[in-house]
């Protein structure tokens, strides 16, 4: 290649990344607590929930789902209903937690993080383009977060089955929907945590303040459960290739206005 | 022969303040040029916009014959630039960082492990390459800066007070690297420092900035000569006989400070007295000397003398 530097910039990322140990902490410990912790949680209540005789809505939440997302729940007891739901449509939104809060981490590490570390200034001075610049640090956050998405949803894929398994009895999960939503919504998703990231970089002073401002970005996925849970919304099929769709607009719009905004001149009056 | 770096009328403005202000100057080849200046009087910014990270809002800059806001990329390729603060990856050892940011100047990969070994060593890091730089001190982090400054063989380099944190030892050998740098490798070299003494030593001219402008320019003993005609001789003698000593060379200098503490007085002359008839005047007097000095003005003075108006303030 005759300008490697935006590949030079993501090797540099990478090898900083692994020899930091909040981030590797972070990138260790949010997939269990979101994947494993969350999941066991639920099906936790829906067996507490059978035992103590509690009475949910669940065919009212039920109805905002189409057919085709519904249909495999026809035979299974009330138990098994709320935990196939649960973990497969509720634990959606939440899952989408993952790539934007790794998303987060990686891109204040290496944004805000080069600030602190008093390291941007070298970075200015070498012959890459400003284009190039913010390519290799997109692309540097971007594919640890989307690995660490598609690990996740392999671990969840395990674990969702596991922790259910005395509810199920049978494997049931993924379903179609859950491919759409890591291979179309989730990278998607990553690339506005990096990119809201970029742009919080540039007000803030360092890596801890980036990611805290960064972790607001949760809320909507919050609100989205919140509304899923009241059945307002349902992630099925349909739901979740528009809203990858919406997600990818917004991902362009993100690019298109970081392009204008990393600019050597802004980054070199922030060091 | 064309300037490797040409500045026309530079201005550059944050806000309110005018960090440059119609700058012009011209670097030749392999010459090293010191700049010169307090904190916040546009050294670090004119090094910046020379490489194209910053934008001038007037005027024009030329570094080999190219304008930084259009050819930026091709500058940097071509220019080593040593930031104020060392700016090394402490979560990478000191081989990983020569690599990544050889890597980043596009420097094949066969000649650049040569590279690096040999920057290693002419450094004096190659024991501890392969230790992570967060264990390092500030002056082996600054030599290895430098060795970054290297990497991609730049035939013009930015030495932003490269002197900062070393000790007395290390500041020798950069003052020793910057001087091969220039005389042997043919390499220009513009130094922005506070070390007056360290510029006086390397540099073939200078130039003084304050908030902005250029406020003089020229060799170091252009300068001295600009601002210092006068003599001075600093002349020490017995303690109890200063007053009197003071009395007397009052009598045939302009100016007579005695601020040292030792008994040693520092005396001025617009004209040139003959210093052994002054002294044969104090032995008279029966002044026991403990030795006289002809006193050469230094950069020192002549930066001292351009900031008077602020140091009386």
């Amino acid at each position: 290649m005759k300008r490697p530097y935006a590949l030079a910039i993501v090797r540099k990322d990478l090898k900083l990344l692994r020899r930091s140990r909040p981030v590797m902490i972070s990138l260790i410990s949010l997939p269990v607590i979101l994947l494993v912790v969350l999941p066991a949680t639920l099906v936790g209540f829906a067996v507490l929930a059978e035992v103590l005789g509690v009475q949910h809505d669940l065919d009212g939440i039920l109805q905002s789902f189409s057919p085709e997302a519904t249909a495999p729940l026809s035979g299974y007891t009330t138990s098994q209903k709320f935990v196939y739901v649960a973990l497969t449509y509720f634990m959606a939104p939440l899952y989408l937690i993952l790539p934007l809060l790794v998303s987060v981490v990686i891109a204040a590490d290496s944004f805000a993080g080069e600030k602190e570390r008093q390291t941007l200034e070298a970075l200015l001075y070498t012959p890459t383009t400003d284009w190039e610049l913010l390519l290799g640090k997109v692309v540097a956050s971007w594919l640890p977060a989307v690995l660490v998405a598609l690990f996740g949803f392999g671990f969840y894929s395990i674990t969702a089955n596991a922790v259910a398994w005395p509810v199920m009895k049978h494997i049931f999960f993924p379903n179609s929907m859950w491919f759409v939503l890591v291979l179309w919504v989730a990278p998607a998703i990553t690339g506005i945590g990096i990119g809201l990231t970029v742009l919080l970089s540039a007000w803030v002073e360092g890596f801890q303040e980036a990611y805290q401002l960064g972790n607001l970005v949760v809320m909507p996925m919050l609100a989205l459960f919140i509304q899923e849970v009241r059945g307002v919304i349902a992630f099925d099929l349909q739901f979740v290739f528009l809203l990858g769709a919406g997600l990818w607009l917004v991902n362009a719009g993100l690019l298109y206005f970081g392009y204008g905004f990393v600019k050597r001149d802004r980054l070199t009056r922030s060091v | 022969m064309s300037p490797i770096l040409l500045l026309d009328r530079v201005t550059r403005r944050f806000g309110a303040t005018t960090a440059v202000d119609r700058l012009s100057l011209a670097v030749q080849p392999g010459e090293i040029f010191g700049l010169l200046g307090h904190n916040g009087a546009g050294k670090t910014t004119t090094i910046r916009l020379s490489n194209g990270l910053l934008k001038p809002d007037e005027g024009e800059i030329r570094v080999h014959g190219l304008d930084p806001v259009k050819h930026g990329e091709q500058i940097r390729l071509q220019t080593g630039v040593l930031t104020e603060t060392p700016a090394v990856e402490g979560r990478l050892t000191a081989r990983e960082n020569l690599m990544v940011f050889g890597q980043l100047f596009g420097v094949d990969r066969p000649l650049l492990r040569r590279r690096v070994e040999d920057l290693l060593e002419r450094f004096r890091l190659i024991d501890r390459a392969d230790e992570r730089v967060v264990r390092f001190s500030k002056g082996m982090k600054q030599r290895l800066a430098l060795a970054r400054t290297l990497l991609h063989d730049p035939k013009l380099i930015f030495l932003d007070e490269p002197s900062s944190g070393l000790d007395p030892v290390g500041a020798y050998e950069v003052r020793q690297l910057i001087h091969a740098l220039s005389r042997e490798e043919r390499r220009t070299v513009v130094l922005s420092t506070h070390n007056l003494h360290y510029a006086q030593q390397l540099c073939d001219r200078v130039g003084v900035m304050e908030r902005g402008h250029l406020r003089a320019l020229g060799t170091a003993e252009e300068l001295i000569r600009s601002i210092q005609p006068q003599t001075r001789v600093r002349i020490s003698v017995d303690r109890a006989d200063v007053e009197l000593a003071r009395t007397l060379l009052a009598q045939q200098f302009n100016e007579v400070d005695a601020a040292h503490t030792d008994g040693s007085l520092l005396v001025r002359s617009n004209a040139t007295p003959a210093i052994s008839a002054t002294v044969a005047r104090l032995v008279d007097a029966g002044i026991r000397i403990r030795s006289v000095v002809p006193h050469e003005p230094s950069l020192e003075d002549v930066y001292l003398a351009l900031h008077k108006p602020q140091l009386t303030a």
